[in-house]
């Protein structure tokens, strides 16, 4: 059992007001959250810092512009906010976030994290319609039942992770059929109790796991293993590596809006990996042959080194691909091994060191011999 | 005609440990196997997946990773994150279905010489069988 406040609108509105609430009683200063950029769909992420702005805020919006997590490791990369922030944030953008904090990239002490039980976004491309208003309504309709909507991102189709870890709040969404008419709110820490002491609301303590949560986890782990054994028939082994990333650009996008590629200059961005006529005369000796543009795998499998194992599965990288390679599949395929062979959960717990920064005495003992 | 495979291999080898190793066998005469080209580095923690991805995919055969054994690491704790980084490495190989066994972590001390050509002569013995590194040569990666 936990904590928690019932408000008795439709969830939009109720988290509207919980907003606008501890903004207008002061307890925090501003709030990021998504903002609605015209009538026909368009958003962006945004500080508010007015509250009569906020009726503009969509803080449940299914799309994901940037991670998240990213933007307040931007925000607080030199130290706390001087103020109190609130952030609406997706579960995989709070472990995005949580990540880049354990890896000194950030600070929570300022920021109230508020997330949901996610029902997952879409890929950005479907923004450009100019059906948003049916097509919030099929997300919602989708939400509630607990059904996979087979236009989200396909990360979030498999997501297990969908009960938010670290939040300071939880707005139950997945699998709440009244939603129209009451929202629950959870306190799940001391800091997201304290702030809600005094918002609009009625108090309570329910459960949040268990029952409809479970079978949403169970349909997802079905989807998870599905769209994982058709990539294993498909994605395995060098000729499919080199036919799957053959269209890529080398433009770097799904590293550059990945929240755990933080290095500034990544190697791959780097005069190291640049081709000059040299390199090219020596790659055409190596191989007779030259791949255009070239470096592409290296550089796949040279990033998948460096953070698979952190990988929180968010599908930014490949919803920016403009030939449409499933980069996001990929890392999460790679990724979740890596993570078992660590015990090792992407933003779980802030005391979990990343794997590649850690070690024990005694294990991988077979390896060295 | 002679068309018997001659691997050829990257040798990463810690200053402190393996390299001496190395120098010891060297200096008793022992039999190495030629196809190994040695890079000293100044302990095996300073080996980072882009290089040993870099050799696989630029012309080596095989690569062998090789420090001071846990507990003697010159620099104390490198060599246990160089084991995790190798072992990440691997297992990224070993999922993608891409030849994991081209890459070797050996832990081989200064006084190891005989050790030093073993471990050598098996692993070139084994990428000999192997064959080709197709990653290595391949004009589409
Ligand atoms: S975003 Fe797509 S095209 Fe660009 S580097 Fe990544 S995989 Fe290649
Ligand atoms: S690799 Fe892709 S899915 Fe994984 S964290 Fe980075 S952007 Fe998100
Ligand atoms: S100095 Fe030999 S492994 Fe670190």
């Amino acid at each position: 059992m936990s904590d928690a406040i019932k408000i008795n609108k439709g969830i939009e509105e109720a988290v509207q007001d919980l907003l606008k609430s501890l903004l207008e009683k002061d307890k925090i200063k501003g709030v990021f959250t998504l903002r609605k950029m015209d009538d026909l769909g368009a958003v962006a992420y945004s500080l508010f810092t007015n509250a009569d702005e906020l009726k503009n805020a969509l803080p449940l919006y299914p799309f994901m512009p940037v991670n998240a997590g990213k933007v307040l490791s931007d925000f607080t990369l030199q130290g706390a906010t001087q103020e109190p922030v609130a952030a609406v944030l997706r579960p995989c953008e709070i472990r995005a976030f949580i990540e880049l904090v354990k890896r000194t990239q950030g600070d929570l002490e300022n920021i109230l994290l508020i997330s949901s039980t996610c029902g997952g976004v879409y890929p950005l491309k479907i923004l450009k319609g100019n059906d948003q208003k049916s097509r919030q309504a099929q997300y919602w309709e989708s939400v509630k039942k607990e059904d996979i909507d087979p236009e989200l991102r396909e990360t979030c189709r498999m997501c297990e992770d969908f009960i938010p870890h670290n939040a300071d709040m939880v707005i139950a969404a997945a699998g709440i059929e009244d939603m129209d008419t009451q929202c629950t709110i959870y306190l799940n820490t001391q800091k997201g109790k304290e702030f809600a002491s005094d918002v609009p609301g009625s108090k309570t303590s329910e459960e949040l796991e268990g029952g409809k949560i479970e079978e949403l986890k169970t349909k997802r782990q079905e989807q998870k293993a599905k769209i994982f054994e058709q990539f294993e028939k498909e994605q395995m082994g060098l000729k499919s590596l080199v036919k799957m990333f053959a269209p890529c650009l080398g433009c770097h996008g799904c590293s550059h809006v990945c929240p755990i590629c933080y290095c500034t200059l990544c190697e791959f961005d780097s005069k190291t990996c640049e081709y000059r006529p040299t390199s090219i005369e020596s790659e055409l000796k190596l191989k007779g042959g030259l791949k255009v543009p070239p470096g592409n795998i290296y550089f796949h499998l040279g990033r998948m080194s460096h953070m698979a194992v952190s990988c929180v599965s968010c599908g930014m990288c490949s919803d920016v691909c403009p030939v449409n390679i499933p980069v996001a599949t990929v890392f999460s395929r790679v990724g979740a091994p890596l993570q078992e062979v660590f015990e090792y959960i992407p933003g779980r717990d802030l005391e979990e060191a990343v794997p590649s920064g850690t070690y024990k005495e005694q294990e991988f003992m077979e390896s060295g011999k | 005609m002679d068309t018997e495979f001659k691997p050829n291999i990257v040798g990463f080898l810690c200053n402190w440990c393996s390299y001496a190793g190395a120098d010891l066998a060297g200096s008793s005469k022992m039999e190495i196997e030629p196809s190994l080209s040695v890079i000293r580095v100044m302990c095996s923690s300073r080996i980072n997946s882009n290089l040993v991805l870099s050799s696989l995919l630029w012309g080596a055969d095989g690569v062998l990773v090789a420090g001071c054994h846990p507990g003697d690491c010159h620099y104390e704790r490198g060599n246990y994150y160089a084991r995790r980084r190798f072992a990440l490495l691997k297992k990224i190989l070993e999922v993608l279905d891409l030849e994991p066994d081209r890459l070797q972590l050996s832990w081989i001390s200064a006084s190891e010489g005989k050790r030093y050509s073993e471990v050598v002569n098996t692993f070139a013995e084994h990428i000999s069988q192997a064959g080709p590194n197709s990653l290595a040569h391949n004009p589409k990666v």
